[in-house]
């Protein structure tokens, strides 16, 4: 057994996993793993948050994260509201302070927050008494994406500690990667990144992996390959010269998976671009278990919804 | 703080022996019988008697472990600084749909736990009948529940704590009173 779980999560918010202790990231992951059963119950319903209100602040488009979110709340008996910013005061002007304080004097108990901008989770978190969620920030962290993640990988081999994790694709603008190298590295796993050279931010090594310039060197016998998706809509300009050319040189193939090892896991955070990042015959393969990341999703969200719950403690230090 | 010693191994094993025979009895047809444990301590002894209920009647009901902690009113809105119970598995590897379905678990206190119990249970189906058993009653209840199957009876003051040692959990086994004791 390598890390023990911390006694209780002690925090108001869940703003990264960059403030998280080894201790606290396996007690999220050991309560998510009891909570999968809840799904396979005929009521696939707990009255653990019964009363408690959840907003879900979504100012940025998403679809699996939101839905993850909403059906978490719902499995724990919490009523939910979900915001989209088109069709709130958002596009007359209000700024994120209004209209947070505007929902907090409605007395929710938690804010789950999708904002563009890095930080904006960290802000509220500092001015609101409810529980603050990042459900992704800008290019910053999504916490609950590298926790789902990391209970995928636990789940197929029983630890992370010493598994090599390949993570292959736009690292410039993922927060996925950010949020999974600063927990797998946490956590003894040890992580490779592989993009093209345009796409690599500087300094990333510093959170704790090795950095290739080619797919092939990250995931030579690799336990976990995580592919990244080219986020076209937030390229200012193309950071290679064509999508062919990209899946010519960092696409994950059949014959690309045959360098990782035999029993290695293909992951991706979705929404796929099958084609560019991913060869449909891997994300469709037998190893891929892209549908599990999103099964336990919602097993990860509701962990802590539940922990946070009990939380109450000093306030979220960054 | 005083320890005294309320049962032993064998007398723990007696008392164990003696609701077994109790069940068998009451229950009729045992071929109906599921005992479910509440974890953690609930669940070895669920299982011991089930191999007992197997050495008398040649059939082993099915056991089960519940873990009650997302049901319990101890903790969420009702107390100010509280900490979340650590979850453990609910395992029911049949249906509870149409059986007998008896909780097994250590000590009978508030019957806060027991109601938890019984509502964690109807959201896994609808037993034909739900019964109680528990190794050592203390008395003090709460709510309005009561055991079918009591091991040890054991009268207490609040400010006593009763401790059960399971060898499958603690190593050691048996129940012993303790009190703090004043100055």
């Amino acid at each position: 057994m390598s890390v023990q779980p911390a006694a209780r999560l002690r925090r108001k918010d869940l703003v990264g996993i960059d403030p998280l202790s080894a201790g606290e990231i396996q007690l999220i992951l050991d309560t998510a793993d009891q909570m999968r059963e809840i799904a396979a119950r005929p009521i696939k319903k707990v009255p653990a948050l019964r009363g408690k209100t959840v907003v879900n602040l979504f100012m940025e488009a998403s679809t699996r994260t939101r839905f993850s979110f909403e059906v978490a709340e719902k499995r724990l008996s919490a009523d939910s509201l979900s915001f989209s910013a088109a069709a709130s005061s958002v596009s007359k002007g209000e700024t994120l302070v209004d209209t947070a304080l505007n929902l907090e004097a409605m007395q929710p108990d938690f804010i789950v927050i999708r904002h563009v901008h890095a930080g904006a989770p960290h802000q509220l978190a500092r001015i609101l008494k409810s529980s603050v969620i990042n459900a992704g920030d800008g290019a910053h962290e999504h916490p609950t994406q590298a926790l789902l993640d990391a209970l995928t990988i636990r789940l197929h081999r029983g630890t992370l500690e010493g598994q090599v994790v390949a993570i292959v694709g736009d690292l410039q603008h993922s927060r996925v990667v950010r949020s999974n190298v600063l927990l797998l590295s946490r956590m003894g796993a040890k992580v490779r990144v592989a993009a093209p050279a345009s796409m690599v931010p500087v300094g990333i090594e510093a959170l704790g992996c090795e950095v290739h310039r080619r797919i092939e060197d990250a995931i030579a016998g690799a336990d976990v390959v995580m592919m990244l998706r080219i986020q076209l809509e937030r390229q200012g300009r193309m950071n290679f010269p064509t999508v062919r050319e990209y899946y010519d040189f960092f696409a994950l193939t059949p014959e690309r998976l045959k360098l990782a090892k035999r029993d290695c896991l293909v992951m991706h955070p979705g929404p796929m671009n099958r084609g560019v990042e991913i060869d449909s015959r891997v994300a469709d393969g037998p190893q891929s278990v892209i549908l599990e990341q999103v099964t336990n999703g919602v097993a990860v969200r509701m962990a802590v919804l539940y922990l946070l719950a009990g939380g109450h403690g000093e306030p979220t230090a960054d | 703080m005083t320890r005294v010693q309320v049962l032993d191994t064998r007398g723990v094993s007696r008392a164990l022996e003696r609701m077994a025979a109790e069940l068998i009895e009451r229950v009729g047809d045992e071929k109906l019988l599921y005992l479910v444990g509440v974890q953690t301590r609930g669940v070895p002894l669920a299982h011991r008697l089930a191999g007992m209920i197997a050495a008398a009647t040649g059939h082993e009901p099915p056991v089960g472990a519940l873990d009650i902690a997302l049901y319990r009113d101890d903790v969420g809105p009702w107390r100010a600084a509280h900490q979340q119970p650590v979850l453990r598995a609910t395992e029911l590897p049949v249906s509870v749909d149409d059986k007998v379905v008896c909780l097994v678990d250590d000590v009978l206190y508030t019957g806060r736990t027991v109601r938890a119990a019984l509502d964690t249970l109807m959201d896994y189906g609808r037993p034909r009948a739900i019964r109680l058993a528990v190794l050592v009653d203390r008395g003090h209840r709460e709510l309005p529940i009561a055991a079918d199957f009591v091991g040890r009876t054991v009268p207490t003051a609040h400010s006593e704590d009763v401790q059960v040692r399971v060898r499958e959990c603690d190593g050691e086994e048996g129940v012993w009173l303790a009190k703090e004791v004043a100055g």
